[in-house]
């Protein structure tokens, strides 16, 4: 069946294109982009006032399945991919069982397969366990389609484990993907060593207990010549790291979040609000500022949410007892069109870049282009979308947001994945 | 220790601005009242029915009914329930120091601890209670300015039986007004002066207000019946 | 005067006529305690819970003479070693004894923030009694309460607080409070103990040098090393400790001849400080801040409770 999506704005920086076309779609592939396209027989949709870029990706997600289903499963995770505008989402290995082995990959991607709204690229972990000890199974792993490998939610604490991690990884030709974090210094930190946590009064996680395995898993780039992503940079000096890691020539490449670039310590008040209480913690207002301007100069590859859902009670309690994390899936697209792009730090065609492009060629994807012969995984974004982010209006299991009341302008109105709707008008379709 | 807490208290006090900011208001109400009748926000001036010269007349009277009622002041004590109160009671020790060449134990009693309008009357500001000798098997006189419901005397019999064990507690005060709610009598009463529950009797004095009277007020909405409200009272 | 809080949590939510207004309301509890009957009527028919979640002898007790002396009902419940061992979640913990219809709850929690969202979940009135390393806010007030007796004001007093600052509830409220009130205030701790960002607190002065700090000081507040808190000893022994931090009898000279010595208590004797120095007639008022504690939570409670009415029936 074909699909025609008429009058839309292109922009895909990839081929260079930014203007008004349509796009033409069988089999689920690009057929043609051209002007005043015509078909014989299929569905044509107006989009007229719309934007459509290459289908974005977020390279950071928890789908909590198998083992935590009562936070979030591939079910609803995907919803809330879909609803927010992505087309594929990169799954965590942090589950119960731990993706470890090539049975775990198959399962997720039987899930995906079975009840799923966009595609799930399954990140296996490094360590058995997320022991940080013994190698997990990253042969069998890859072979079953493991794109990444990662123990995001703790650092590999043992550096001549981390070693052996990328020593061991780089045959694969996928990034090791990292969360750093040195538990030595952070400890019980729970939130930003320094005003936050003298200010309310608990243990401090510094800066330097990630910017210390940056520059160490960085050395080990260096080292073993394995491809390396820093997950979820923070810091103004971390991101300086991977900057200067890059004009050295490593294979290097990071990460950062809605979350970390829009919010920062400032944000927790007297009232211990546990839905900013996220690993690594808010940062200072200057950090936040060096992620953006990081974002604006290219030294940051991708955005990614780092979509940790947990329940309501289980962060309704006290902020020290509760999980870290906070969900993102379904707000990350409009914070980068309201404070990115609406605010002109960054264009559209950059934004392609940080949440369709790169987030594919570092996970070994087949890029996708607004290109005929390209599969047709696309975005639809209304660009003057004003909206206000509420609870209700959610399909992820949680709600552990940051960003509830924001007041954002844009948002994803459909979403293609190859060639099929999985969200229309806003709405997701079963 | 109390005594010094205490001039360490209104030394630190004396200058604050919320006091000069609160109470100031009354003070020129009470010297605009020279000419008569006035408005203010506290409410419209009715009558005056005592006068500073009647003020006097009774308070000598009731030094005479009390040092006759108790046969000298060898075992009485005064203590006045501030904030009008211990004023009166002071100017009947002085009194009875005339006629008798006695001076007699003077204290002045707070209630704020025992009010039974706790919640819905609730006023921050907390006085002290003095009184610097023992009450044990003294006669007692309590001195106020208005009774009115009786609860604030209910209240300063409460404290005052937890401060020690009087031999006998007498009452005296400058005004009768009626509409007792607890059976409650004084021993000694200046005049009285039949009221509606929605006016307010108030007694002023020359020392703080500039000119002694006791006047019966129309109330405004939002006021309570109940003596005048004064700066820290003298000795303070 | 108005008095408008409803809770006590955060010092720094208070004036300096606010703290001032309760110190001056503990004086008058005074005179009630200085009683043979001390107690007063005040708030008979209320219902007070004291939810210690964490093990608390001394505050509990403190909290406990208050309200009694002035008549409430008070009930002490154990949080952690009841419900909490059984799984219950603190907000369901508050929901039940809301459900008793209650009027206020004291809470100790060993976690930071716990008040506040007591005050946010119950309704009532909530008096923090010290929330893991963030707020103490009575202790502060029995502080300046004991500090103000016998100094007779705030102006132009240096206080020099000594030891685990970085780990202490104490100091969350006393610095903040010292501050709202005027007085200079210097941190003096092994870098180890310190917090982060001293300044966050309101310290104007930072030093490792306790010898060089206490000759400008009007009062040394020594904070007890809360040898609990560590799992790595941040200092190599006691004696060292007590050597370079501790108020030793040799360190009397130094000070102020009228330096008062203050302590939250319980005293490590010869590790924060000597006997001769906690004990010491003219300068320690560590005895007095115990009194102080209840007088301070009897006006806290009673401000509190007494509503936001401003009348000025006499």
């Amino acid at each position: 069946m074909a699909l025609m999506l008429k009058g839309a704005r292109l922009i895909d920086p990839q081929v260079g294109l930014d203007e008004v076309a349509d796009i033409l779609i069988r089999d689920g592939r690009i057929v043609e982009i051209g002007h005043d396209l015509v078909m014989e027989k299929g569905v044509e949709r107006d989009l007229s006032g719309k934007i459509i870029v290459p289908g974005l990706v977020d390279m950071h997600v928890h789908l909590r399945e198998p083992g935590f289903e009562q936070k979030e499963d591939i079910a609803s995770g995907t919803r809330a991919a879909a609803h927010g505008g992505f087309t594929a989402v990169c799954a965590m290995p942090n589950t119960s069982p731990v993706i470890d082995n090539a049975l775990g990959v198959e399962y997720v991607k039987a899930r995906a397969a079975a009840v799923g709204k966009c595609r799930v690229i399954v990140a296996g972990a490094c360590s058995k366990g997320l022991g940080g000890d013994t190698l997990a199974d990253m042969g069998d792993m890859r072979a079953h389609g493991a794109q990444a490998f990662t123990d995001d939610g703790r650092g590999i604490q043992d550096t001549g484990m981390m070693r052996r991690v990328m020593d061991y990884a780089k045959q694969f030709d996928v990034p090791v993907m990292v969360h750093c974090q040195d538990d030595a210094l952070v400890g019980d930190g729970q939130v930003n060593e320094g005003v936050a946590s003298t200010r309310l009064g608990m243990l401090g996680w510094p800066a330097e207990g990630e910017e210390i395995e940056i520059a160490r898993d960085i050395a080990l780039a260096r080292l073993t010549g394995c491809p390396l992503h820093i997950q979820h940079v923070t810091t103004a000096r971390g991101l300086e790291l991977v900057r200067a890691a890059k004009a050295e020539g490593l294979p290097v490449t990071c990460e950062v979040t809605p979350h970390h670039m829009f919010l920062t310590e400032d944000a927790i008040g007297p009232e211990y609000q546990t839905a900013l209480k996220v690993n690594p913690p808010l940062r200072t207002a200057a950090d936040a500022a060096a992620l953006v301007a990081g974002v604006a100069d290219g030294t940051v590859d991708a955005i990614v949410t780092d979509h940790a859902p947990h329940t309501a009670w289980e962060k309704d309690r006290e902020f020290e007892l509760a999980p870290f994390g906070m969900t993102g899936l379904e707000t990350s697209l409009a914070l980068v069109l309201t404070h990115l792009v609406g605010a002109g730090v960054i264009g559209y065609d950059r934004m392609v870049e940080l949440m369709a492009v790169a987030p594919r060629a570092i996970l070994r994807e087949e890029p996708v282009k607004l290109a005929a012969g390209s599969v047709a995984d696309l975005t639809v974004i209304d660009p003057d979308a004003a909206w206000t982010v509420e609870e209700g209006d959610f399909l992820s299991k949680a709600v552990n947001s940051g960003f509830i009341g924001a007041e954002l302008t844009g948002r994803a109105t459909d979403t293609y994945v190859a060639g099929y709707a999985t969200m229309e008008d806003g709405r997701i379709v079963e | 220790m109390a005594q010094r807490g205490q001039g360490l208290f209104f030394a630190l006090r004396r200058p604050s601005q919320r006091l000069r900011r609160r109470y100031g208001r009354f003070r020129l109400y009470a010297l605009s009242m020279k000419k008569g009748v006035c408005m203010n926000d506290a409410g419209t001036v009715k009558s005056i029915c005592m006068d500073a010269d009647e003020i006097e007349r009774s308070l000598t009277r009731i030094a005479h009914q009390i040092l006759e009622t108790n046969k000298g002041a060898a075992q009485i004590a005064l203590v006045g329930i501030v904030t009008r109160g211990d004023l009166l009671a002071k100017m009947l020790a002085s009194r009875i120091e005339e006629i008798e060449g006695v001076a007699v134990p003077l204290g002045a009693l707070d209630i704020s601890f025992y009010r039974d309008d706790f919640m819905t009357h609730f006023a921050p500001e907390v006085h002290s209670t003095d009184i610097p000798f023992d009450i044990d098997g003294k006669t007692v006189v309590l001195v106020d300015d208005i009774l009115y419901t009786g609860r604030t005397i209910r209240a300063a019999l409460d404290a005052l039986m937890d401060i020690g064990r009087p031999a006998a507690v007498q009452l005296a005060v400058l005004v009768d007004r009626g509409h007792r709610e607890l059976p409650i009598r004084a021993d000694y009463v200046g005049k009285n002066v039949p009221s509606s529950s929605d006016e307010n009797v108030r007694l002023f004095l020359k020392d703080i207000d500039g000119t002694s009277a006791v006047e019966i007020l129309a109330m405004g909405p939002g006021d309570r019946a109940g003596a005048a409200p004064i700066q820290k009272t003298g000795g303070e | 005067m108005s008095f408008s809080h409803k809770h006590l949590i955060d010092i720094t939510e208070y004036s300096a006529d606010d703290l001032m207004l309760i110190l001056e309301t503990a004086e008058k509890f005074k005179q009630v305690n200085e009683r043979r009957i001390k107690q007063v009527p005040t708030l008979k028919g209320f219902t007070v819970v004291n939810m210690f979640n964490e093990p608390s002898t001394r505050t509990r007790s403190s909290f406990e003479i208050a309200e009694k002396r002035l008549s409430a009902n008070s009930l002490n419940f154990g949080g952690s070693s009841t419900s909490t061992v059984k799984g219950e979640s603190l907000v369901d913990t508050v929901e039940t004894l809301c459900a008793y219809k209650i009027d206020c709850i004291v809470v100790r929690d060993k976690h930071a923030g716990v008040p506040r969202k007591i005050a946010d979940v119950s309704g009532v009135a909530v008096i923090d009694a010290g929330d893991g390393k963030h707020q103490h806010p009575t202790q502060a007030l029995l502080d300046l309460y004991s500090i103000w007796e016998k100094k007779g004001s705030f102006d132009k007093l240096h206080v020099g607080v000594v030891g685990d600052i970085g780990h202490s509830r104490v100091c969350g409220s006393l610095i903040p409070a010292l501050k709202i009130m005027g007085c200079e205030v210097t941190v003096i701790a092994p870098p180890t103990l310190m917090p982060a960002r001293p300044d966050v607190l309101g310290a104007d002065h930072v030093t490792y040098n306790l010898d060089e700090a206490l000759p400008e000081l009007d009062v040394v507040y020594m904070l007890r090393i809360q040898r609990e808190r560590f799992e790595g000893a941040p200092y190599p022994s006691l004696r060292e400790y007590n050597q370079l931090f501790g108020l030793t009898r040799e360190r009397d000279r130094l000070m102020k001849p009228d330096a008062l010595v203050c302590h939250p208590g319980p005293i490590n004797r010869g590790v924060e400080l000597d006997s001769f120095m906690a004990d010491h007639p003219e300068r320690s008022v560590i005895l007095d801040q115990v009194y102080a504690g209840v007088l301070v939570r009897m006006a806290a409670l009673y401000l509190l409770l007494g509503g936001s009415n401003d009348g000025f029936d006499a």
